[in-house]
């Protein structure tokens, strides 16, 4: 039978999140999405020993992009940061039990926004340096939203 | 049901009186009305009288005025595609609201590919129909206009009236979808000068699987298929008994009670705007007064609505509906929040609450204790 609606497992995530919150003068900072497409998300990542010893999230966006986010909190923390790069969108939506189809891509950014905190810290370490200048905030009329 | 359901707008609850009365159409006498013995001859009496009923409901001229569909979105394409294409050579524009449902919609769209040009009138912030604009899209050669009674998302009514005239000087025919505003306001077809328009069973707590299109004496259109000429031969196929017949009861039940009924919702409706708009940040949607008296709906700065819906649900078995783009299939956000001029990240934050029969006074600080604590959590959860 076709699934319907969200996995137990995201309802659980989504009702109970982990790892909510801010870190002060964090190590690693990553937003990734935008309001105008309806998900947008924030981690903050505490390193030591290059280690993700802290992590915590805000999310902004449908009850996906919350589990997303809460679920890619628990499986990076603890985690060595190259060990942590490694982890993808399919990966978090498996551990979630799966996603809706039309949710793969618009709210699951919550590996894309721990990879971009793991960049942030390696820029701020002098391991890499940035590709681009960061973006300014614009306005966003006329942002392209990923649909599927 | 359980918890408190506040989506009526989605889908209602058969009556109980509804089904006591059709009840013996699904199963005791399962008439065909096209036959001639004495049992098709009571199928077709049921079908008769459920017509009446539903005449009744919105003051038509005659029962047979009334042609029974399968859904309201069955009577929306067999309105406007039957009238455009039965009168195009007289005119090939045909005209909507830009807030209109979206079977009108597509339905307008699919008329493209025939030829015919399609124009879409504004409505202002509060969702009103731009009567300006609307005088000045409209032509001679405009075959159907559709404007909506009343609007489902953000409850706001429609002056019906002043558009029919508008149109009968300048252009064709009105079409009406009257699926939000039927049983909750009055609507009488030849004051308001409608030639056609569309209502649907569920939305007054009749069965699913019936809708009806009144189509004025005035008015000549063509079936969107072909069969064995039941309807008028404008909606062929074995007729639903069940659901027609429980349609026309409810229809019945709907005039004798929407007075009171009305009157109820509404100041439930206005308790709840009155305790919801206490929050930071949460605005009505829709016109403050010109709006049908179930409806309250809302939008909340810095979350989105699918959450808001999953919250109420999950946390508190409250049931309500949102505009969000996550909640779509089209991951788009309602095309009616967009209408009335809201950005994406505003139309995200959208909360409909429709009331029906089994709400209560007492569900208002429930309601909106219960709204209150889901906008703070996700708030809290927001970075925005």
């Amino acid at each position: 039978m076709t699934q319907v609606g969200y996995s137990k497992k995201v309802m659980e995530h989504f009702m109970n999140p982990r790892n909510v919150g801010v870190i002060e003068n964090a190590d690693g900072y990553g937003k990734v999405g935008n309001p105008v497409c309806g998900d947008l998300m924030e981690i903050f990542i505490k390193v030591k020993d290059e280690k993700i010893d802290d992590i915590k999230f805000r999310t902004f966006g449908c009850g996906s992009a919350i589990a997303v986010s809460s679920m890619v909190t628990e499986m990076a923390k603890g985690r060595s940061l190259d060990e942590a790069m490694k982890i993808t969108r399919k990966d978090v939506a498996d551990e979630l039990d799966g996603l809706p189809p039309q949710k793969m891509h618009c709210s699951n950014l919550g590996a894309d926004a721990l990879h971009a905190a793991i960049e942030d810290y390696w820029v701020k370490t002098g391991k890499i340096k940035r590709d681009e200048p960061e973006k300014e905030e614009k306005d966003h009329e006329g942002v392209a939203c990923p649909t599927e | 049901m359980h918890g408190i359901y506040l989506d009526y707008q989605s889908a209602m609850p058969l009556d109980p009186r509804v089904l006591e009365f059709a009840k013996k159409y699904l199963a005791e006498e399962p008439g065909n009305p096209s036959a001639l013995h004495s049992v098709g001859l009571a199928a077709k009496s049921a079908v008769e009288e459920a017509r009446a009923k539903a005449a009744d409901l919105i003051n038509a001229e005659d029962a047979s005025n009334i042609i029974f569909t399968g859904s309201a979105t069955e009577a929306n394409n067999l309105a406007i595609r039957g009238v455009a294409l039965r009168n195009a050579v007289k005119g090939n524009r045909v005209l909507a609201s830009s807030m209109e449902h979206i079977s009108v919609l597509n339905a307008m769209k699919e008329l493209q590919k025939n030829g015919f040009q399609l124009s879409l009138v504004p409505v202002d912030s509060e969702g009103i129909v731009d009567l300006v604009a609307l005088d000045s899209l409209i032509s001679k050669e405009t075959v159907v206009t559709s404007i909506m009674y009343a609007n489902s998302e953000i409850g706001t009514v429609e002056p019906i009236k002043e558009i029919g005239q508008m149109v009968h000087e300048k252009g064709m025919f009105l079409h009406v979808d009257a699926v939000a505003a039927q049983g909750r306001i009055p609507i009488d077809v030849q004051s308001d000068g409608i030639d056609l328009l569309t209502l649907s069973s569920n939305d007054i707590y009749g069965p699913q699987g019936a809708g009806a299109l009144y189509v004025s004496p005035k008015v000549k259109i063509q079936p969107a298929m072909v069969g064995g000429g039941q309807e008028r031969g404008l909606r062929p196929g074995t007729e639903n008994l069940f659901a027609i017949a429980g349609m026309g009861e409810a229809a019945r039940l709907a005039k004798l009670e929407m007075k009171e009924e009305s009157e109820r919702l509404r100041s439930i409706r206005d308790g709840l705007i009155k305790e919801i708009l206490k929050l930071d940040e949460a605005y009505l949607t829709g016109h403050p007064t010109r709006r049908l008296p179930n409806h309250a709906s809302f939008r909340f700065s810095r979350i989105e609505g699918e959450s808001i819906l999953l919250t109420m649900d999950a946390m508190f078995d409250i049931q309500i509906s949102t505009g969000s783009a996550c909640s779509s299939r089209t991951l788009e956000p309602s095309h009616v929040l967009l209408a009335i001029g809201l950005k994406h990240e505003q139309a995200h934050g959208s909360m409909v609450i429709t009331l029906g029969k089994y709400n209560n006074p007492d569900q208002i600080p429930v309601i909106a204790n219960a709204v209150s604590q889901t906008v703070q959590r996700l708030r809290a959860l927001s970075p925005l």
